[in-house]
């Protein structure tokens, strides 16, 4: 476990000769004197997470100052959400983040079924709570490894994404796709379990049982990666309402924020479960490594419970009106639910017609990478940029959708 | 402006240093240098069996540039990992555009990274090819109507190969890579000469929607 | 939750209390007094989250529709501040000093609404566009379908049916 003070121990350098930030925490840079280096960290870079850039300013091998520059990704789909009606605008939707596509689907739904009245049947609930899970560990798979990945063991990598694989395997029985499934539909899922599928599932399961001791051993014991994790990439656990962090990293810093438990969405309030936080709240990407760890560890546990208590058959789709001209009725919500990065939410305006008014999205993205991001790397190592950015989880295409 | 400057590092003083064939040099360290010659085409061997030979050798050592341009590049983690392993098929990723030959652009692009990606591809030495993922990069695919995606790839720079889906299976891409190599081998994958050819073509194409145009026309 | 809008409702003008869920309000005040109540719910009734700053384009009634999302996190409940304010001159009081990612929402509605936010850190730095001289794309007179066409080049050969219509004619052409 890791040990909370240990950023507190570790040697900071001397930085007398370092410029001082003014009253502002602004530093005050002359980039004509020599003394400073601007490096571009991406978007054509193997350690950025998607494609994005950073703009580093440095002196010596620190980073005295960061900027974050996004936009590479930006498809404009609020903007032809315009031109859509609410049914053409679910295949869009999950487009908005690649890695975890689900969550879209599930936001959409939600806010649609909640503008319009419609009951999801029971079944249909456990099968998304089922696939949302799924998700949720084929992204961990690539997420957790990364970390060790950034640090030159990308062994982990290989492990991780092979296995990542056998899910998107299970994915592809059960929808027809491999990454965009477009399974959960509003008013409920597109299909039943096939046969077989559920001991197949388990085996992959059992597989990644497996995985994380090897991963433990392998990344999370090994002395290179403490030395280097601990104490690096520190949030400070008065920043997390500050600055607005969800989720795993927000539990890493101590706080229980767990939209799955907090607001409990689809069938959460039947399983049991207890998201992993560190009580230490060291809070430093050790730490983050360990919840993400221990997420995988819980997500795995939670689709074996979930595949225990479903029922065995039902409806799947409940009564929804004309898909092809589906009217929803004026009004505003904000729905949201647990990614693996953190709390995902939609805000879904509707004014009578079929197109929707405004369709936007909250992905916890957008303040870990932006104005936390440039915080955290400032005095950071330049070594060290891309394993604070791949710890924070960062997903581009969600912060510019 | 000049006078403001005060250099405390002397390394960054203006010096004048002896060329290779004894010629004074003046360099600037903190000036840009590049090349800005226009591409030239490249003129295939007089024997056709040393060119042939050469394209072998092209075909087989496809070194792929690192650079996620868009969605389709999550399919290109599994492409590298035990499952469909593309290093049988002698493609690696390569973490620079000088030491690739092979630009996969993965799905849609935005402008702001079609601006990046053209510099990326000229940077890339001779004989160079591009593959193209997605319905996005041939038709604007599902963002046909956005605002800030373009709608053909092939009107700003040269592709070779097209992987439709959306997005391609990895098993796709590895159709594509047979597909590309196949055409290599044949001497039909001439991108990079067309693009030397139609310099002014893509060139226009690409000036029409990259408006803050602030690199040189042709930088490697 | 009744109490927090009570009170929010003794001490601001609230034009409009609309109660979507049983943790979700959205309260509709005035353009001054839109930071003031948001302050109020983040120092006085704990809702400390910052959820998202977002703007709905009404341009039939000519105004945008700010809505300020905040969260509690004992209580679990949202309450959405919205505000309206004049899409001609469309100009709002910065949040930045609350939240420190108060400013990037700030900026790309700068960028995609041309809201002008005051005092916000880097509000005139492009966000995701580069080099954009049209009208802010996401305001509702911009129309991207006909700029795609203009300065992308379509693919001849794509068509456009209506889908209720071409789905009747392909399924049940007899009916």
């Amino acid at each position: 476990m890791s040990n909370s003070n240990n950023h507190k121990l570790l040697i900071q350098p001397d930085r007398s000769s370092y410029p001082q930030p003014d009253e502002n925490g602004k530093m005050q840079l002359d980039l004509d004197s020599g003394k400073y280096v601007k490096v571009w960290h991406g978007p054509n870079h193997p350690g950025v997470t998607g494609n994005m850039s950073l703009e580093l300013t440095l002196c010596g091998d620190e980073v005295v100052e960061a900027k974050t520059h996004v936009g590479y990704l930006h498809r404009g789909f609020e903007k032809i959400f315009e031109r859509r009606t609410w049914m053409q605008c679910f295949p869009t939707v999950v487009r908005m983040c690649v890695p975890e596509p689900d969550s879209n689907e599930y936001n959409l739904a939600a806010a649609m079924e909640e503008l319009s009245d419609i009951e999801v049947p029971e079944y249909a609930q456990w099968m998304r709570t089922l696939i949302l899970e799924m998700a949720r560990i084929t992204n961990l798979l690539r997420l957790l490894p990364a970390n060790g990945g950034t640090m030159g063991l990308g062994l982990g990598v290989q492990w991780g994404v092979y296995l990542r694989d056998l899910i998107l395997d299970r994915f592809e029985e059960l929808t027809g796709a491999r990454i965009y499934h477009m399974y959960i539909i509003p008013g409920g899922v597109r299909g039943k379990m096939p046969e077989g599928f559920k001991e197949r599932l388990i085996n992959n399961l059992n597989a990644i049982d497996d995985f994380l001791v090897r991963f433990k051993r392998l990344v999370i014991d090994n002395a290179v990666y403490k030395k280097r994790a601990i104490g690096t990439g520190y949030i400070d656990p008065s920043w997390v309402d500050k600055f607005g962090i969800v989720g795993p990293n927000a539990r890493a810093a101590g706080y229980n924020r767990d939209v799955r438990k907090d607001n409990p969405y689809l069938v959460y309030d039947q399983l049991d479960f207890e998201p992993y936080i560190d009580k230490e709240a060291a809070s430093d990407i050790y730490s983050r490594t360990w919840v993400r760890f221990m997420d995988l560890k819980y997500g795995v546990e939670m689709i074996r419970q979930i595949l225990d208590k479903m029922p065995k058959d039902g409806e799947i789709l409940g009564k929804i009106p004309n898909a092809l001209n589906w009217k929803i009725p004026t009004g505003q919500t904000y729905v949201r639910s647990e990614s693996s990065r953190g709390e995902y939410g939609f805000f879904a305006v509707a004014d009578g017609s079929e197109y929707p008014r405004r369709i936007n999205l909250r992905g916890p993205s957008y303040t870990h990478a932006i104005a936390l991001l440039e915080k955290l790397l400032v005095n950071a190592n330049i070594s060290d940029v891309s394993a604070i950015m791949v710890s924070l989880a960062t997903c581009p295409p969600e912060i510019e959708r | 402006m000049e006078d403001k400057k005060i250099f405390t590092d002397p390394d960054l003083t203006k010096r004048t240093v002896i060329g290779p064939n004894g010629e004074d040099i003046t360099v600037d360290p903190i000036q840009d240098y590049f090349c800005d010659a226009l591409p030239k085409k490249h003129e295939p061997k007089r024997a056709k069996i040393f060119e042939s030979f050469f394209n072998w050798a092209r075909a087989e050592s496809i070194w792929v540039l690192g650079f996620g341009t868009g969605c389709g590049s999550i399919e290109l983690y599994p492409l590298l990992t035990p499952r469909f392993d593309a290093y049988r098929f002698g493609v690696q990723m390569r973490p620079t555009p000088r030491q690739a030959n092979l630009m996969i652009i993965s799905g849609y692009l935005s402008v702001k990274t079609l601006k990046r990606a053209i510099r990326s591809y000229e940077q890339m030495q001779n004989p160079k090819f591009v593959m193209a993922l997605g319905s996005c990069t041939i038709n604007g695919g599902m963002y046909f109507d956005s605002y800030n995606t373009i709608n053909r790839l092939d009107k700003y720079m040269p592709v070779d190969v097209y992987v439709a889906g959306c997005m391609p299976r990895p098993e796709a891409i590895l159709a594509g890579f047979e597909a590309l190599k196949k055409r290599i081998k044949a001497g039909k994958a001439e991108g990079a000469n067309l693009y030397a050819e139609n310099f002014e073509t893509y060139k226009k194409n690409q000036k029409k929607i990259i408006r803050d145009w602030n690199m040189p026309d042709y930088n490697w | 939750m009744e109490k927090i809008i009570q009170h929010l409702q003794g001490t601001f003008d609230v034009k409009v209390v609309k109660k979507q869920r049983d943790d979700l309000y959205f309260v509709t005040v005035g353009k001054e007094q839109a930071i003031p109540a948001v302050t109020y719910l983040r120092d006085a009734e704990g809702f400390t989250h910052l959820v998202m700053i977002t703007v709905a384009d009404w341009m039939e009634k000519g105004v945008f529709e700010l809505n300020y999302i905040v969260h509690n996190y004992e209580l679990h409940a949202d309450i959405s501040i919205c505000t309206n304010i004049n899409r001609e001159e469309a100009t709002m009081h910065s949040a930045h000093h609350l939240w420190e990612q108060a400013w990037t929402y700030q900026r790309e509605l700068k960028e995609m609404y041309g809201i002008d936010f005051p005092g916000s850190p880097r509000v005139d730095e492009s966000f995701n566009l580069e080099g954009w001289d049209n009208i802010p794309p996401m305001r509702r007179e911009f129309d991207t379908l006909k700029y795609a066409n203009e300065t992308y080049f379509p693919r001849p050969g794509r068509e456009t049916h209506d889908p209720a219509a071409y789905m009747k004619q392909k399924l049940y052409p007899d009916e």
